[in-house]
């Protein structure tokens, strides 16, 4: 098991014929991701990445069987991307794009009918699930196979954390990046009850950062739901308030948002949360063997 | 993005949000001419990127022609100090000249989007003028909230429940509900992060009015909405982060010694915070972002160092997308090229690290390679307290 994606996920990439759409597209296949099609309208029938290219998502299902989206197309046209896939019955779609408007993802989320498509990002490094599909653009190799779910705001602090882990020869079951962005389409919870469902996730690290609530609605969720050992590091103690770092949903306002209320929230809950970046491995290790 | 009172005023009045008559002025002459045409009295308003400015003698009511000319003269060229600027203050470069109304009541509204539900949320309250944080901590019961379906835009329901809720009644609850939909269809059509009206205004004759106005846009949505970006004032802006923009780094200075140099916009916070860990004091936030070309590292290296303040750099990258031998390649020629003296210290992982360890060693340069996270705050702790020493 895993969660999210695996060796059942049948992989569409929509943007294909792209410069970032062929790289990342490769790269997938190459983990060992079932690549099956790629989509970019008006180039039906082409050939890219050795898989048939469509004109649209709903033929590339049709004809493909493909579950799951990879959405990889400038921030003006992801919104769009996303919708399409939502309205070809995909399973999950994922999309890495930086920079979408929030208005785009607020509105494509209103298009989601209960028990739809399942929405990833945007802006977030995607998701694997070690030696079995890589939906995403983090560097599969610093993967290990295992039983540590990881679920992220952020990319390149997720792949920090991995790397903690799989240093420590402690694998990962799936790691997912929610995305950095006010609005995204999966949320701490949301991954969260995917893991505590999960027979192959034994524990969770949980990495947040400042702004927004969703650090504390999945404090609320561990408290009442969650019986697998969380160990949390939140980024941005050292941010000052009212300012954006980056990430466009990274803001302290008005004392909402701040690293302490989620180190707190996180904490009381039962979770391990460490200060500091370079302690999340170690502190996995020993609540293992705890 | 943030606006000006003034630009946010104009956008609003452009759906149809009532404002009171002014003008913007960028010297006394021009806040002279304005008070002429609008008719006295009048007030004369700093336009300053932060609130708090009527505390900090930001806003001052003229009566006379006299009184103009010493309220623009003592506010403009004055550098405010509010609770939103910080210690060193904004420097006031430009006025907004506006219409005395009489005031019967104040008001609060707000659109933002709530992030739980993913929806916008329009945020009133009675209890105008004042701080709405400080509102809903002392007195939650007297804020109403409405959160709006983005498919169907406000409601009339919905406007006339605030309305209802903000003890509006008779023209001015006309008023109010017109006022309320108008404010929702901006907060929409500017692609608005933020809208805030506070206070909003309830003249004695019964109009509504936004006495004052902070927009704030998304900078995701700005290639959308140029006459919006249009307005955007510099002056507003470190140089540093203008300068770091123009090449599309994600770059705010802070007021530590150690530079730092990052990507991806969480590692970056969390390497400030490991810094502070160790007992240093972070100089930036500087996000180099994912594709980063050699060409733009030399820019942020460019930036970062600039900045007198800095004292010890810290590099920390874990290539993903970005190959650490592009970032190694970048380093060595930015160094060379722009003579830089510092000291660097440099944690990599990722992609084609054995290679860009390599380039750093055989480049001869001073660089400082670390072992993980902690071992490189150490490393810069290190080297700044080998500074002290020296």
């Amino acid at each position: 098991m895993s969660v999210l994606v695996g060796n059942e996920t049948r992989l569409v990439v929509q943007g294909i014929t792209g410069r970032e759409g062929a790289f990342h597209a490769e790269a997938c296949r190459d983990y060992g991701t079932n690549l099956v099609a790629g989509v970019v309208p008006g180039k039906g029938g082409q050939t890219a990445v050795g898989v048939p290219v469509f004109d649209t998502v709903a033929e590339a299902v049709e004809k493909t069987h493909a579950n799951v989206g990879f959405v990889l197309v400038p921030p003006p046209f992801c919104a769009d991307a996303y919708a399409e896939a939502v309205d070809a019955g995909l399973d999950l779609v994922v999309s890495i794009t930086e920079g979408v408007p929030t208005r785009d993802m607020v509105r494509v989320m209103r298009t989601v009918p209960p028990g739809g498509t399942r929405i990833l990002g945007p802006n977030c490094p995607g998701v694997i699930s070690p030696g079995q599909a890589k939906v995403g653009i983090m560097p599969g190799f610093i993967h290990k196979e295992g039983h540590v779910g990881v679920v992220s705001r952020s990319g390149t602090l997720t792949y920090e954390a991995v790397h903690q882990l799989s240093e420590r020869g402690i694998g990962q079951s799936t790691c997912v990046g929610i995305g950095g962005d006010p609005v995204i389409g999966t949320n701490f919870v949301d991954v969260l009850e995917l893991f505590a469902a999960d027979d192959d996730t034994g524990a969770v690290i949980l990495i947040g950062e400042i702004g927004g609530g969703a650090e504390e609605e999945a404090a609320d969720f561990i408290r009442r739901e969650m019986r697998k050992p969380v160990v949390a590091f939140i980024a941005g103690q050292t941010a000052p308030p009212g300012r954006r770092m980056g990430h466009a949903g990274a803001i302290v306002m008005g004392g909402q948002g701040t690293a302490a209320g989620k180190m707190e929230a996180l904490r009381s809950a039962g979770c391990t949360v460490v200060e500091s970046p370079a302690e999340m491995g170690a502190a996995m290790e020993a609540r293992l063997r705890g | 993005m943030n606006l000006h009172e003034h630009q946010a005023k104009a956008l609003l009045a452009e759906y149809g949000v009532p404002i009171p008559r002014g003008k913007v002025a960028f010297s006394v002459d021009e806040a002279l001419a304005a008070a002429s045409e609008l008719g006295l009295p009048v007030v004369v308003k700093a336009q300053i990127h932060a609130g708090g400015r009527g505390k900090a003698g930001g806003v001052r009511l003229a009566r006379t022609e006299d009184e103009v000319r010493a309220a623009a003269d003592a506010i403009l060229g004055a550098t405010l100090v509010t609770k939103q600027t910080g210690p060193e203050g904004r420097l006031v470069r430009r006025l907004l000249v506006e219409e005395g109304v009489a005031i019967a009541r104040e008001l609060y509204v707000s659109f933002i989007i709530d992030r739980s539900t993913g929806r916008p949320m329009c945020v009133a309250s009675a209890a105008g003028g004042m701080d709405i944080e400080e509102v809903a901590a002392e007195t939650p019961e007297k804020i109403l909230t409405v959160r709006v379906d983005p498919a169907m835009g406000m409601q009339p329901f919905q406007a006339r429940r605030l309305a209802f809720g903000l003890g509006f009644e008779g023209p001015v609850f006309r008023n109010g509900t017109k006022f309320l939909t108008a404010l929702y269809r901006a907060f929409e059509g500017l692609d608005a992060s933020q809208v805030e009206i506070n206070p909003m205004l309830v003249t004695e004759g019964g109009d509504v009015l936004a006495l004052d106005a902070k927009v704030s846009v998304d900078d995701s949505a700005l290639f959308r909405q140029p006459q919006v970006l249009a307005l955007r004032d510099v002056h507003e802006e470190s140089p540093f982060e203008v300068e770091a923009s123009k090449h599309r780094l994600s770059y705010i200075k802070l007021d530590g010694s150690v530079g730092c140099m990052v990507n991806g916009a969480g590692l970056a916070m969390a390497t400030m915070d490991i810094v502070k860990l160790a007992g240093a004091s972070p100089a930036n936030f500087l996000d180099v972002g994912g594709g980063a070309s050699a060409d733009q590292i030399e820019n942020a290296f460019r930036i970062l160092s600039s900045d007198p303040e800095v004292r010890v750099v810290l590099i920390n990258i874990f290539g993903g997308i970005l190959r650490c031998d592009r970032l190694a390649r970048g380093l060595i020629d930015a160094v060379r090229k722009l003579g830089v003296t510092l000291p660097i210290v440099i944690r990599m992982e990722g992609t084609n690290v054995e290679l860009a360890r390599r380039m750093l060693e055989e480049s001869g340069l001073d660089f400082t390679t670390a072992d993980g996270m902690r071992d490189a705050a150490e490393q810069v702790v290190k080297r700044l307290a080998g500074q002290e020493a020296a």
